[in-house]
């Protein structure tokens, strides 16, 4: 660690321009990060707007705070937003995009212009969804289910489906960019496997952007088209399946969550070996099984729709699939656990949020067993048990790891350090204020309390008072480090190239980089986390 | 200051942007991108494919009746008219290769006029279709699926009748999607044209023609693929 | 020592394998016989491989556009990756989409 108090460097790449056009048509792949960053955090406080009024509907029993019909509404934009606007791009689009390209050593992303665009897309279809919800709602869930989304309900189907028809293009356009950037653009030296995991858990995800997305924008125009020209495919008058739907739909919905989550184990991959000081147990299997994760995840969406009337056979083939996913991601937990073996943890904000992950993603990540089972399925499916479910891999697992890894770069990104303290009490709030929405969730849906319903048998009070009580601590758990990260822009202290000793090419140029990244293509002789050796030279402004 | 494209570039040609280290890396980043971009687009029409088959193994009837409906003599020279621009297509990226300019610009023409007939033929072929279900009643022989859908046109009733509108919304879901894609790929070549007449490509910078190549060929795949599924459904 | 570059080499084509026209036009011409074949051997009843004479000839077609006219085959094997990934994934989607409704005891509508 060097002695002299840090300094911001003179030229970097935020110190070019403050003007609306520096960033409305910028290129350069970090301010692009920034922007989405913006958006998808107005996209979160909207998400969790709709969260609140949930929860604050479930207080009661007797459904009183609000009709049924905009607990509809409420649920849905919730599920939209937060899927759609917030989980899908949050790391690829924000840390994926600023990091990158500094990760192998490159001056940007392939298509630095499609990178733009895609924010713009991103944008013109937030921009339509919001106008459906504002303006009427959508009471379908987040899921479109026909024939209701198609023949009988009455709000603004079309235009939230055309809307997120066109967000998917931005999905696409990103895991374009960064397929092509990781195999053309890296650094000499800089081979596959001494890429970082997080490039490697982008690539990955990637591939499921690509492959995947395609198959739910045609879907959902398929049901924007039933809406308005009565194509008739779902509709079983005229002989359609609305089951083919829940396959075309789930076919990359369930690939979808997997989007959602390896970014997030790809950060913590990163935080986990830095600050353990030790270089992380099993990389390469750690890189296999996201590619894994990501072709495994393709095989398994029909356990969403085991109860729906689609055929035994290939449910039992779809159950035993589900459990064969499970095994990459429980490789990679058993990896970062030893490399937590015999290390000398670190226990800063980062590092809080990946044993919050570890944890977490754990509990999840097990009570998915109980839902691939046919049997037991039957009993959980569409109760509350599938809701704590997915909230505590989303949640407790992608967000967990989203804040952790903004914690860790925000010095990469601005410059500066964020005030310690209150990250710790943030990420305290947070992990309590997690638990205790969701975990009585549990309890409900074992208990038989169905979900998307605006009422529920007065025995279950209880634990939806402690369910929403929980959503409130964890609503502050989100404020503060909104607050102080945005204060240490302005007033925190410079950090220095490498504030935490990290290795990794990001860490050897300035914090802000510099517009082009490095001021020499890097040249790679190390292999990724070589701890071992003293910290590298970092490079002066 | 040397033509644009007229030789191979160190890093001083004007083509080369600054984030890439030589014009290959850029050429091979930008046709893999385009590949990638075609995968996603076999997925994006895999899953109107998947509609198809689910229904045409369900309905097979319901799908031969439909099929007889369409006139298989226009969509085979259709075809062979979407097979004739991928080669007017291919010359066209041949032509920048070696360096003959004038030559691009021709093809690319050629391949945009063959493009506009196979429009043409498509809007001639909808045209049938959806005009009996334009005006009041009665709507004999709209074979456009909803309310105004004339089964007896199709000379099938009951169950049957109402499944071959499924038929038809693939139909009409499929070439539309497929047509669609060739409007917008033809006001591309047409740009590409014009900056090919300017003398912008050659053979060591072409890789625009190169890859609006690649995109036109995989719509002429598409429908290669069209055809035979949705105008040939038993036999004739 | 190797031999001069000739007019299709990559050495005189800095810019990558140059096709000649000559296969670009048997390919053209290969692709119309085909289309031809298309329908002729629909006016044939093969009873259940039907389905499957007339994919075989369009994707024997196709490949014949993929290969030549976008130059797959002087292609790294990267481009290769990439279209089989493409493929495979539609097939699983095919494939398990069709391990529920092949496996259905019960037709898709009972009539209305």
């Amino acid at each position: 660690m060097s002695s002299e108090p840090a300094a911001l460097p003179t030229e970097h790449y935020l110190s070019g321009g403050w003007d609306l056009k520096s960033w409305l048509l910028t290129t350069d792949h970090k301010r692009i990060g920034i922007l989405y960053l913006v958006s998808i955090t107005l996209m979160f406080a909207l998400g969790s707007f709709y969260a609140a009024l949930v929860r604050w509907n479930l207080m009661v029993p007797d459904g009183s705070h609000m009709s049924a019909d905009t607990y509809n509404k409420a649920f849905t934009g919730h599920g939209v937003i937060m899927v759609f606007f917030f989980l899908i791009p949050s790391i690829p689009a924000t840390l994926g995009n600023f990091l990158i390209p500094l990760m192998i050593g490159a001056k940007d992303l392939a298509f630095p212009r499609i990178n733009l665009l895609s924010w713009y897309i991103y944008v013109i279809g937030g921009a339509l969804t919001l106008y459906a919800l504002v303006t009427g709602g959508l009471d379908t869930g987040w899921t479109f289910y026909t024939p209701y989304s198609t023949v009988f309900a009455q709000s603004k189907v079309e235009i939230a489906a055309i809307g997120i028809f066109v967000a998917g293009f931005s999905s696409i356009l990103t895991g374009l960019n960064f397929i092509v950037t990781i195999h053309k653009m890296r650094a000499p030296g800089m081979t596959w496997f001494r890429m970082p995991l997080f490039v490697w858990a982008h690539y990955a995800t990637s591939i499921i952007q690509v492959l995947g997305t395609p198959v739910v924008a045609i879907t959902i125009l398929l049901v924007a088209l039933e809406r308005i020209v009565h194509l008739g495919f779902f509709d079983p008058n005229r002989g359609g399946d609305p089951i083919l739907f829940q396959h075309l739909f789930w076919f990359y919905s369930h690939p979808a969550v997997y989007i959602m989550i390896l970014p997030s184990m790809g950060v913590i991959s990163e935080i986990v070996t830095c600050f353990s000081r030790k270089r992380i147990f099993g990389y390469s299997f750690i890189a296999m099984s996201s590619l894994a994760i990501a072709a495994i995840g393709f095989l398994v969406w029909a356990h969403h729709m085991f109860v729906t009337g689609m055929a035994v056979y290939s449910a039992m083939v779809f159950s035993a699939l589900t459990y064969l996913v499970a095994v990459p991601s429980a490789i990679k937990t058993f990896n970062w656990t030893a490399t937590l073996y015999r290390a000398s943890v670190q226990w800063d904000t980062p590092m809080i949020y990946v044993f919050c992950f570890i944890g977490l993603f754990l509990i999840g990540g097990l009570t998915g067993l109980f839902l691939g089972n046919l049997g037991t399925d039957v009993h959980l499916t569409d109760t509350y048990f599938v809701v704590a479910h997915f909230h505590y891999i989303m949640v407790g697992g992608a967000i967990m790891g989203y804040l952790g890894g903004l914690h860790y770069w925000w010095p990469k990104i601005t410059g500066r350090k964020y005030i310690e303290a209150w990250g710790k009490v943030s990420s305290l709030l947070v992990f309590v204020g997690f638990n205790l929405t969701f975990f009585p969730q549990f309890v409900l849906g074992y208990l038989g309390m169905p979900r998307r319903y605006y009422v529920y048998p007065e025995e279950f009070q209880v634990l939806n008072v402690l369910s929403t009580a929980g959503a409130t601590i964890l609503g502050f758990g989100y404020v503060f480090p909104f607050s102080y990260l945005t204060h240490s822009v302005f007033r925190g202290r410079p950090a220095g190239p490498n504030p935490w000793e990290a290795k990794g090419l990001e860490w050897t140029t300035t914090s802000p980089p510099p517009t082009e990244n490095f001021h020499e293509v890097p040249i790679v002789t190390e292999d990724a986390y070589d701890y071992a050796s003293p910290p590298r030279e970092a490079e002066r402004a | 200051m040397p033509e644009p494209g007229a030789h191979a570039g160190a890093a001083s040609h004007p083509e080369l942007r600054h984030h890439f280290e030589s014009l290959d890396q850029q050429r091979e980043a930008s046709s893999l991108g385009m590949w990638v971009f075609i995968a996603q687009e076999v997925l994006f029409f895999g899953g109107l494919f998947a509609t198809y088959t689910v229904y045409r193994s369900q309905y097979p009837d319901a799908f031969s009746a439909g099929s007889h409906h369409l006139n298989w003599r226009i969509g085979f020279l259709n075809t062979l008219v979407l097979i004739g621009s991928s080669l007017t297509m291919a010359m066209a990226v041949h032509s920048a290769a070696v360096g003959k300019s004038r030559r691009i610009v021709g093809f690319l023409l050629a391949t945009v006029l063959l493009g506009s007939v196979f429009l043409g033929v498509k809007y001639f072929e909808y045209g049938e279709k959806i005009r009996p279900c334009l005006g009041d009643g009665p709507y004999t022989g709209c074979l456009v699926p909803g309310e105004r859908f004339d089964a007896s046109a199709v000379h099938l009733e009951g169950d049957v009748g109402r499944r071959v509108q499924i038929f038809f919304s693939l139909y009409f879901a499929m070439t539309g999607l497929h047509a669609l894609h060739m409007i917008v790929g033809i006001p591309i070549i047409l740009t590409i044209a014009a900056l090919a007449g300017r003398g912008a490509y050659g053979p060591a910078y072409h890789t625009p023609v190169e890859i609006v190549g690649l995109y036109w060929h995989f719509v002429d795949i598409i429908w290669i693929f069209l055809f035979p599924l949705l105008y040939l459904i038993g036999a004739h | 020592m190797s031999a001069p570059p000739t007019s299709t080499s990559r050495l005189a084509h800095p810019g990558g394998h140059v096709v000649s026209p000559r296969v670009y036009v048997a390919v053209f011409l290969a692709l119309c016989v085909l289309t031809v074949v298309t329908v002729v051997v629909n006016g044939y009843d093969f009873g259940p491989f039907n389905l499957i004479v007339a994919l075989g000839v369009a994707i024997t077609k196709a490949s014949l556009v993929v290969l030549y006219f976008m130059h797959a085959r002087y292609s790294p094997k990267l481009t290769g990756v990439v279209i089989a990934s493409a493929v495979a994934f539609f097939v699983i989607l095919l494939f398990l989409i069709l391990t529920d409704y092949l496996s259905r005891p019960w037709p898709l509508t009972a009539g209305g």
